[in-house]
């Protein structure tokens, strides 16, 4: 009897399990599982939406590695973007965290101001920076000019591009920098306590201390930002539509470029595709190496 | 070199000075830009082309704001962006929870597999997937319309599932246990002493998708073609792309879309923190 009804409880977990995550199993298949089969399957296709696919295996692939010089500028531009937007926006949303992870007056409004810029829609923020970086009248140039530097032509410029649109995402680190607080308020208190009374002075137990406890955060935000890094689009439409001299042309904005203006949906998923891989491989680098450097307590 | 001793308060004292110091600068740089946005929305077009520039408008030029609203019908993309946010906050609070109640707390074989494959999709930005989607809501005609904006999100997603059931992981399983001893049914613990546990992160749930759905760009830019589609976000690119020298204009028109964003985010600052807190360390 309460083997009968051991199972009988078993297969009705199973039916509710399934049932209650039925909405999520569907979604799922339509809006995840299905779109990534079609992408691949796409990328083996020339296909200009109007007309059927036609299948013409790699020849997207071949013109993407060896045909389209633009293609490579773009992997360029978006490693270029991504190499230093993730990194200097890390240092920078730790070290905001790290100036209110001290128990002082007015946290709360320092954490507001710090935090506001990420929520702020995008397109407000990108025209907002654009009248910000303008070369003659922007904010950025006239307060470089009163300490005597002549700012360059930002977003005008194929040199200054990037970096400008970099300055803006930095301004963004708002969510980073919480997840980093969140992290430093996780370390246990008494390590500290040990550490000052064994005379250890900040810097030491920043190093010694901080850093190693927070591997785990910065791992993990490393992951993050390193994925929408590799996505930038909207900055790029409203900022530089991909200019000056596609300086600032990424992944994205070309495989936008490609699908909806040029009804190229084969191209532009072969493009997909390799963005995937891309932030597939990158993740894989990034989980591997963790083992070296990601230090995590024992529970 | 005779060393110079402090005492341990004053070296705090002196740590504290410099940490208030840098915040002070920190906190000036990061208001610049909003105080900059603030300032230009409210000067005549004579006065934005002068150097050096001047923060304090004059004269204070309040008309930009009519302006700018009249100039483009910012009234139809607010109520559009209304509609898509409130649907789609709906959605995902419909979808959600019952999902990430199953994954947290119900046995199913498949349960873990499935679990670690929604966590995989977390790494799969829309931007991958954009181009067959487009594709098959054109054949279903749904281009154009706010469905594709809207229907996606009463399906489930992999983040709020995520988040939803790191919260349910949290709740004593002594609960729904001498529920469960009483003959209440999953479904009943689910929704008579789980749900009413999970306000907090309902909360969140709904605040990030409300954020997410105002914001968004790329979504409503691929579906939408007609200008009385347009949510905000578009409306306001395609204001800058035809009048982007009216910085006065353009200034107060992105002040007033930001609005409502400030204004959700200083009423529920709590469960923002709380929110990120929550998905961020447990990860």
């Amino acid at each position: 009897m309460p083997f009968t009804l051991k199972w009988r409880s078993k297969i009705r977990d199973t039916i509710h399990g399934y049932l209650f995550a039925l909405p999520w199993i569907l979604g799922f298949l339509a809006f995840m599982l299905y779109p990534i089969g079609s992408v691949l399957l796409y990328s083996f296709c020339s296909y200009d939406v109007v007309s059927p696919p036609q299948w013409i295996f790699l020849e997207n692939y071949q013109e993407l590695f060896f045909k389209d010089p633009i293609f490579w500028n773009t992997v360029f531009n978006t490693l270029y973007f991504t190499g230093v937007s993730v990194p200097a926006g890390l240092m920078v949303a730790l070290a905001l965290a790290l100036l209110l992870n001290r128990s002082i007056k007015g946290r709360p409004l320092f954490r507001t101001i710090f935090y506001l810029p990420a929520i702020v829609p995008i397109v407000s923020t990108a025209i907002l920076w654009v009248w910000i970086l303008n070369p003659q009248y922007g904010l950025l140039n006239n307060l470089l000019a009163k300490i005597g530097v002549t700012g360059p032509g930002w977003l005008a410029s194929t040199i200054w591009s990037k970096p400008g649109i970099i300055l803006m995402r930095i301004w963004m680190v708002g969510g980073t920098m919480i997840i980093f607080l969140a992290g430093l308020q996780d370390i246990p208190r008494q390590l500290y306590e040990v550490a000052e009374i064994d005379g250890a002075n900040v810097w030491k137990q920043f190093l010694y201390i901080t850093l190693p406890m927070l591997t785990p955060t910065i791992f993990f935000n490393l992951v993050i930002n390193t994925i929408s890094a590799f996505q930038t689009f909207t900055e790029v439409y409203i900022m530089t539509g991909g200019g000056p001299a596609r300086s600032t042309l990424f992944l994205v904005p070309y495989l936008y470029q490609q699908g909806f203006r040029y009804f190229r949906m084969g191209y532009a998923s072969s493009i997909a595709t390799v963005l995937f891989l891309m932030i597939f491989i990158c993740t894989i680098v990034i989980l591997y190496t963790s083992s070296r450097w990601v230090y995590y307590e024992r529970r | 070199m005779p060393a110079v001793y402090l005492s341990i308060n004053a070296r705090k004292r002196i740590l504290d000075i410099l940490v208030y110091l840098f915040l002070g600068l920190g906190s000036i740089i990061y208001i610049l830009p909003f105080l900059w946005q603030v300032s230009t929305s409210l000067k005549i077009q004579s006065q934005l082309f002068v150097f050096p520039p001047k923060w304090i408008p004059q004269p204070v030029a309040w008309e930009n704001y009519p302006r700018g609203l009249r100039m483009v019908p910012f009234a139809r993309y607010f109520l559009n962006s209304s509609i898509v946010t409130t649907l789609s906050v709906i959605g995902r609070l419909v979808s959600c929870p019952i999902v990430a109640y199953s994954f947290a707390r119900l046995k199913w074989p498949g349960r873990n597999f499935f679990f670690v494959v929604t966590l995989a999709t977390l790494m799969i930005p829309f931007q991958v997937t954009m181009i067959p989607l487009f594709i098959t809501f054109r054949k279903l005609g749904w281009i154009d319309t706010f469905k594709p904006l809207i229907i996606p999100c009463f399906f489930g997603s992999a983040f709020f599932i995520f988040l939803l059931r790191q919260f349910f992981l949290t709740i004593p399983e002594e609960l729904s246990d001498a529920a469960k001893i009483d003959g209440c049914s999953h479904f009943g613990i689910f929704w008579r002493i789980m749900l009413p546990l999970t306000k907090p992160a309902l909360a969140v749930v709904a605040i990030f998708e409300f954020l997410w759905t105002w914001n968004d760009f790329i979504g409503p830019l691929i579906f939408l073609n007609s200008e009385e589609k347009y949510t905000v976000a578009i409306g306001l690119q395609q204001f800058f792309g035809a009048h982007g020298a009216d910085w006065g204009a353009l200034m107060a028109t992105s002040t007033i879309v930001t609005f409502p964003v400030i204004l959700l985010f200083f009423f529920t600052q709590r469960y923002f923190i709380e929110g990120i807190t929550l998905t961020g360390i447990k990860a």
